[in-house]
């Protein structure tokens, strides 16, 4: 039998998608140990049970100088940022989108002018964010809406003009005004797409969140990585990138999980990622 | 006295990119016709039936309902099935059918509820039923066989009583067995409903059997060093009055010969 006919059982499958996790952590695990083995003091690559005692430490004992449990702090300030900055850029994903996929005229003036816009570095203009803005919250989030809106907005737009044509005129045919064509028609048939185009920036938006807070912030998960940082703390550092990737992949399959439940009719035929 | 024709067709060119596809088209069909149009692929019949629709706009000439210019836009007096994307795939069956009275009651969402609903709902359920969907009611279409969602993009353009329903090869994807119920039920519908039709579609059999006018497109003028320099018309334009009682003609006996 082909290679590419094979069905996997589910053992087997479970396996395999181990593997990849395990040698890796083994793989740490045997490299930690031999420098350990040669200077106990070694920073760089701490043991498992360093990092274990270093991520308690920072969800479950309250800091000596501000009294706050830091990884909480840290998660709950960097998750708003993350928020306010998906959100703007969503409702900008659907109101441009939508007039852009849908509207000749407005595709006519704004279509050049996002797509001119996406193609700005988005951290070139952090400077610029931060003397406009200042050092405070509005210029993260601006640095993630300014990082992630462009695309998602395009992507919006593209999944209007998807829309296959007959469906818009069979709309017109039943009497639709362009209003209720939005309502009834374009807007329920893109919202699964909105949903992926979200998943998909959050990916940058992660990116931008970091940097920012990396550059000027007094919390948030990516300050403090960088703040340890200058004590070669990797037995914090290394738990907070596994923690960040965690709540990434859960942000991830709770989109998912919500558009399947959502837009049922959207999932009823094919794999979705 | 004469009967003053539901659709009037003078003279009507259509161009893209100056490249003709239907030239001089004239053409009077009185209510109640059920027209079949058949042509060799890309002959431009399926642009006809969007000219009728206003979905595109002649280059030239006029199309006339009952003696008014069609407007430029799609709108609910003429119903359209298409072959594929008809239905709406995020609304059930129901919902699907119940769509036209909401756009019609609702002007700003769109969307019913509550009583008004609920007797949208109760007028759809017989439709339901006639067209044999009621156990399927709250399937989404890509749940349903390619008959059942036609059956249901056709029933869904007929709940606004079109006066005229277009069909543009609605039939081309569907079984054979299946093709033959789809015939009965449009049949049964047209006599109920007295409304004109046109029906583009390529299997000649079907045109003479389901027509009372079938309408060849095809070029009289071929240039062999630029086919695309002539577009299509309309070539032969034959009554089937007693279609029932004539073998269909041999398919090849139609195309290629001018109209006389």
């Amino acid at each position: 039998m082909r290679i590419i006919n094979k069905k996997l059982q589910s053992p087997a499958r479970f396996v395999l998608g181990a593997i990849p996790f395990v040698a890796l952590i083994a793989t740490y695990t045997f490299a930690s140990h031999i420098r350990r083995a040669e200077n106990p003091a070694d920073k760089l690559l701490p043991s498992l049970e360093a990092m274990g005692n270093a991520f308690y430490r920072m969800a479950f004992v309250a800091d000596k100088r501000s009294g706050d449990y830091l990884l909480w702090v840290d998660t709950i300030d960097s998750l708003v940022r993350l928020g306010s900055g998906i959100a703007v850029s969503t409702i900008f994903a659907l109101v441009l989108g939508i007039g852009i996929g849908f509207i000749p005229h407005i595709r006519a003036s704004l279509a050049p002018f996002v797509s001119a816009i996406s193609l700005i570095p988005p951290i070139t203009i952090l400077p610029i964010l931060f003397i406009v803005f200042g050092l405070g919250e509005l210029s993260k989030i601006m640095l993630i809406v300014v990082g992630t809106m462009p695309v998602m907005v395009r992507s919006m737009a593209q999944a209007v003009i998807d829309i296959p044509r007959e469906m818009i005129i069979k709309a017109e045919t039943l009497g639709a005004s362009v209003w209720q064509m939005i309502t009834r028609v374009v807007l329920p048939q893109t919202l699964p797409q909105l949903i992926m185009s979200i998943r998909l920036g959050l990916v940058p938006a992660w990116i931008f969140l970091i940097s920012a807070e990396a550059i000027a912030s007094t919390s948030g998960l990516g300050y403090r990585i960088f703040l340890v940082r200058r004590f070669l703390a990797m037995d914090v550092i290394l738990p907070y990138v596994l923690w960040i990737t965690l709540l990434a992949f859960l942000i991830d399959r709770l989109l998912l999980a919500l558009s399947k439940r959502a837009f049922r009719w959207h999932h009823l035929s094919g794999e979705s990622l | 006295m004469s009967i003053s024709p539901k659709i009037s067709v003078s003279a009507v060119s259509k161009h893209y990119d100056s490249v003709p596809i239907l030239e001089r088209v004239n053409l009077d069909v009185e209510t109640g016709n059920f027209c079949t149009i058949v042509g060799a692929s890309g002959c431009g019949k399926s642009t006809f039936l969007r000219l009728l629709l206003s979905q595109e706009l002649p280059t030239r000439g006029t199309i006339e309902l009952d003696g008014q210019v069609l407007p430029d836009e799609p709108t609910p007096n003429r119903g359209i099935v298409f072959q594929r994307y008809s239905t709406f795939p995020h609304l059930s069956v129901e919902e699907n059918l119940i769509l036209g009275d909401e756009f019609e009651q609702s002007r700003t969402l769109g969307r019913l509820f509550g009583n008004a609903r609920n007797k949208s709902r109760e007028k759809v359920q017989d439709t339901l039923q006639k067209i044999g969907l009621y156990e399927a009611r709250n399937k989404y279409p890509s749940q349903l066989s390619g008959g059942m969602q036609q059956r249901l993009a056709i029933a869904q353009a007929l709940l606004k009583e079109p006066e005229v329903l277009l069909l543009d090869e609605p039939f081309g994807a569907l079984d054979p067995g299946i093709r033959q119920d789809m015939h009965e039920l449009l049949l049964g519908l047209w006599e109920e409903l007295s409304m004109t039709i046109f029906m583009v579609t390529h299997d000649i059999a079907e045109a003479f059997k389901l027509g009372t006018r079938l309408l060849v497109f095809d070029k009289i003028r071929h240039d062999p060093d630029e086919p695309s320099a002539f577009g299509a018309t309309i070539t032969y334009d034959l009554p089937l009055a007693e279609k029932h009682n004539q073998p269909p003609p041999d398919a090849h006996d139609l195309f290629g010969k001018p109209a006389k």
